[in-house]
């Protein structure tokens, strides 16, 4: 009864173009977001920011990230985490060789780094499609890990590979403690999703949504193939970059290449086909998921068999489950979590009433 | 009343085309002309090289032989998104909507051409990228009262009808506010109704817009009803172009097409 | 010159391995138009499965047999529970599915068999032996062997048999297949055998020698550049395209290497794939396609 769009008539098309059309979706929006920053960082401890909260969004941003490039504009990447990996060392490199760097800056330089590299591994996106095109991602994937680990340039020499982020200091404040990662991470990632979310409804993700859809129809109509597909790889690789940069600086701490391999391209894929691809919220559903699904596994394995569960077979059954939800939801619900969430606002829509 | 109306001077001229597919003679050396303000049909039976004919002239395939030229402009070789610039408009024979996306938004990616915001401001919305969208927002709103789409603007368009996805189609050509439209069968697969609500469509947006029509179609009721003058394509190669009238007493066309399959 | 030679010849056998590898994905390319990413899980799994029964004291036929089994079991359940379910879905749908099925047959076998690693002894000797100066792996020999025996079975098995006719049917069209009476299910869960039996001999070759352990899946990253040189339908095409990258690989690796500080092999093959690939877009024996609207 209380999810309703009766009764909100709409004189203008500034009414109907907002973010979220319907007031009930801007009053849960706001609860959120209320309920993130002023009662998260009161009520929760330092396991919860550091083992859950913080990856956790950090992961949701670099699904926004890969969303953009392959749920909206139809570019399958293999390779995500190679971008992240270029984000963490631009900003630790930025930091560490340009004196008194703002660290703020330094993750903006970061992002633009990646969004560099990005365009250059997105150039066969011109020639090539469907997977070939994720072969060729895979190529910047391996790329990036090689140079990083054999040039000791990129780690300041450090004989282990690991660099270890400087400490980020902002007007005398710093973030040292975990609560005040979570809310600079926040912050970052509240911001990043809102511009996100800006762009796919306007007329840049439109331009990718055409491609993806039907590439020559979009040519025809007037959208350049070059310059969209482009700034596609550039915009998702800043999202990537940052959320590199964040991984490093506001979760890990210290930090080696082999923190974003193949791997973690695949989990980030794994988000958003569960979460929903093209869709800017089914990021924050895939990223809980993959961070939430260990930890329950483990609870729930660990009551059942009595805490006689090993380490190897419990990262053995999370892939089985992963795996599983991955075919399930391609074969019954291809738009994710994201589509379920929407389908239950509509049955809330109409309750009491079934149609 | 096509006779009565006044055409201007010619919009697009095709000349001496050639076109094949590894070995596939798919247009032998066409040459016709159009006139701007002017309702021009190709017909011809299937495999004629209509849609390559189409395809050719808003630079989906590049001919071996021959020019295209595009008010005043003459071109061997002209990338698609080239020809939407100049005003080019194009519907598919096989439905090429954007199926992810509701019908408002594959109309307002028609206009994608004549929003000038980038993507900086498009991430921040207020400013220049919202007023632009707004304004644009009106001008997809009067194409949807004029195709009559209103009550399902925001239905995503694989959910739609055969003939309404044609309409939303047109509706998406329309959107850029083309000078030149290529309607490739336009009427394919509809009931009367729809094919006289189509038929409406694109004598209104040449009447009202003055906007040059291109069409395909294999109707021959409404080919001889609404254009001005028809180009009959057999085999890749032109064998008439005139009035409906002179067309329909061609002796070769009824031997290659209406006497075969009327 | 003789140090090329050798060089050059252990590439070329070293890119036997992958073609072994590439075949599978062909196979399952060629009838359901879908790139089963897979394929390494898959030669995971059998190796697994060999050694693991193996070690229960069967002898060697009989785990091979059971081995085959398993494999072809394996095959019929992927077509049946996910494949059949996405038919006529877009390829990028099932390419994905296909990843999710990598890592849920990963996580299965080691479930199954363990995670440990595991020897795997073939009882052929990997002595090098002396061709007019040349040193020449046996194994390696043995593999090329393996794989020749393989391709030459694969043709017989495409252009006369009358499955293989429906195959090649069923790859340009599935709807348009069906609709002329070819069983698609049929089709499918032989084609799902056929690249399991495949994975086994890929998986055997692989695991005497890297051993039966979970860096076997990594194969399929080596298999995806010979596939975009080959083009994904053609048998010859794996087989040219893994030389061509067995070869050159191991000649920049030995060459153009040192200057870069070594290392490079995990991403060249991809470089020399995508320099290709934007020459010749469809591969070396892809079919060409022209794109109607």
């Amino acid at each position: 009864m209380f999810y309703r769009e009766t009764g909100q008539y709409k004189t203008n098309y500034g009414a109907d173009e907002q973010i979220f059309p319907i007031r009930q979706d801007r009053i849960g929006v706001m609860i959120i977001l209320a309920f993130a920053y002023l009662a998260v960082p009161f009520i929760g401890d330092d396991y919860w920011f550091s083992a859950i909260l913080i990856p956790f969004l950090i992961l949701s941003l670099a699904a926004i990230g890969l969303n953009l490039l392959t749920g909206y504009a139809g570019q399958l990447s293999l390779g995500s985490a190679g971008f992240m990996a270029v984000g963490a060392f631009a900003a630790y490199n930025f930091m560490l060789r340009i004196e008194g760097m703002p660290f703020l800056l330094g993750f903006i330089l970061a992002g633009l780094s990646a969004a560099a590299v990005g365009i250059v591994f997105g150039l066969p996106s011109l020639r090539v499609k469907g997977f070939y095109l994720a072969a060729a991602t895979l190529a910047s994937q391996f790329f990036i890990e090689w140079v990083l680990t054999k040039f000791p340039w990129f780690t300041n020499n450090s004989a282990s590979g690991v660099i270890t982020a400087q400490k980020m200091v902002l007007f005398g404040y710093a973030f040292d403690t975990p609560m005040s990662r979570y809310l600079l991470t926040l912050v970052i990632v509240t911001l990043l999703a809102l511009a996100a979310k800006n762009l796919v409804r306007t007329r840049t993700g439109r331009d990718w949504m055409a491609i993806r859809d039907m590439d020559v129809a979009a040519e025809v109509i007037g959208i350049p193939m070059l310059k969209t597909k482009l700034l596609a790889f550039a915009i998702s690789s800043f999202y990537l970059g940052v959320a590199g940069a964040l991984w490093a600086y506001c979760y890990l701490g210290t930090v080696e290449p082999q923190a974003f391999e193949l791997t973690r391209s695949m989990q980030l894929l794994f988000m958003i086909i569960i979460g929903g691809m093209g869709t800017i919220v089914g990021a924050f559903f895939g990223a809980a998921f993959i961070v939430l699904l260990p930890i329950f596994l483990n609870l729930f394995t660990s009551t059942i068999f009595a805490g006689q569960v090993d380490p190897g077979m419990l990262s053995h059954l999370e892939q089985l489950v992963f795996g599983g939800m991955i075919i399930f939801f391609l074969i019954v619900e291809p738009l994710g979590l994201a589509r379920l969430w929407q389908l239950g606002k509509q049955k809330l829509r109409l309750w009491p009433f079934p149609h | 009343m096509a006779e009565s109306r006044h055409l201007g001077d010619i919009i697009l001229k095709v000349d001496h085309i050639s076109l094949s597919f590894g070995g596939v003679n798919a247009l032998a050396d066409i040459s016709f002309q159009v006139r701007k303000g002017e309702i021009l049909a190709i017909i011809g039976p299937n495999g004629a090289g209509k849609s390559s004919m189409l395809n050719v002239i808003n630079g989906v395939y590049h001919p071996q032989k021959g020019t295209v030229t595009y008010k005043g402009e003459t071109r061997h070789h002209m990338p698609p998104h080239r020809a939407a610039e100049l005003g080019i408009g194009r519907t598919f024979q096989n439905i090429a909507l954007f199926k992810g996306m509701s019908v408002l938004d594959n109309i307002k990616t028609g206009r994608s051409l004549k929003i000038k915001s980038n993507f900086l401001m498009n991430a921040l919305w207020f400013g220049p990228a919202r007023r632009e969208e707004l304004e644009h927002r009106q001008k997809v709103e009067e194409i949807i009262d004029f195709l009559r789409l209103e009550d399902i603007r925001r239905t995503p368009v694989g959910m739609l009808p055969y003939g309404l996805q044609k309409r939303v189609e047109l509706g998406r050509a329309l959107a850029a506010e083309p000078e030149l439209l290529l309607l490739d069968e336009p009427m394919a697969g509809m009931n009367i109704e729809e094919k006289q609500a189509m038929c409406r469509f694109a004598l209104d947006v040449n009447d009202e817009f003055g906007t040059t029509v291109v069409l395909i179609e294999h109707d021959m009721g409404v080919v001889m009803d609404i254009s001005d003058r028809v180009v009959v394509l057999d085999y890749g190669k032109k064998i008439a172009d005139g009035t409906p009238d002179e067309v329909r007493q061609n002796p070769e066309v009824i031997n290659a097409y209406l006497g075969v399959s009327h | 010159m003789l140090f090329f030679i050798e060089v050059l010849i252990g590439g070329l056998l070293a890119g036997v391995m992958y073609s072994l590898v590439a075949m599978g994905f062909v196979l399952i390319y060629k009838a359901s138009g879908v790139l089963n990413f897979a394929q390494g899980s898959m030669v995971l799994f059998a190796a697994l499965s060999f050694v693991s029964i193996l070690a229960m004291g069967a002898p060697f036929w009989l785990a091979l047999v059971l081995t085959l089994a398993i494999m072809v079991l394996l095959g019929v359940v992927i077509e049946k529970v996910v494949l059949r379910r996405l038919v006529n879905q877009p390829q990028i749908t099932l390419f994905m599915a296909t990843i999710g099925l990598s890592i849920l047959i990963e996580g299965l076998g080691q479930m199954i068999w363990g995670s440990q690693v595991h020897g795997l002894d073939l009882g052929i000797n990997d002595i090098p032996f002396n061709f007019y100066g040349v040193f020449i792996s046996q194994f390696d020999l043995f593999a090329a062997g393996c794989a020749a025996v393989l391709v030459a079975g694969l043709s017989l098995f495409f252009h006369k048999t009358k499955i293989g006719r429906a195959l090649r049917a069923v790859a340009d069209d599935h709807q348009a297949a069906m609709s002329v009476g070819i069983p698609l299910k049929h089709v499918w869960a032989v084609v799902w055998a056929a690249a399991g039996f495949v994975a086994l001999v890929a998986g055997l070759l692989w695991g005497s020698r890297l051993g039966v352990q979970f860096a076997l899946t990594l194969v399929v990253l080596k298999a995806l550049p010979v596939l975009i040189l080959g083009g994904f339908t053609s048998i010859p095409g794996a087989i040219i395209g893994g030389l061509i990258i067995g070869a050159t690989e191991k000649l920049a690796e030995v060459y153009i290497g040192p200057y870069f500080g070594g290392g490079i092999e995990n991403w060249f093959p991809y470089v020399l794939a995508l320099a290709f690939l934007l020459i010749r877009p469809d591969g070396l024996f892809g079919e060409k396609h022209i794109e109607r609207v």
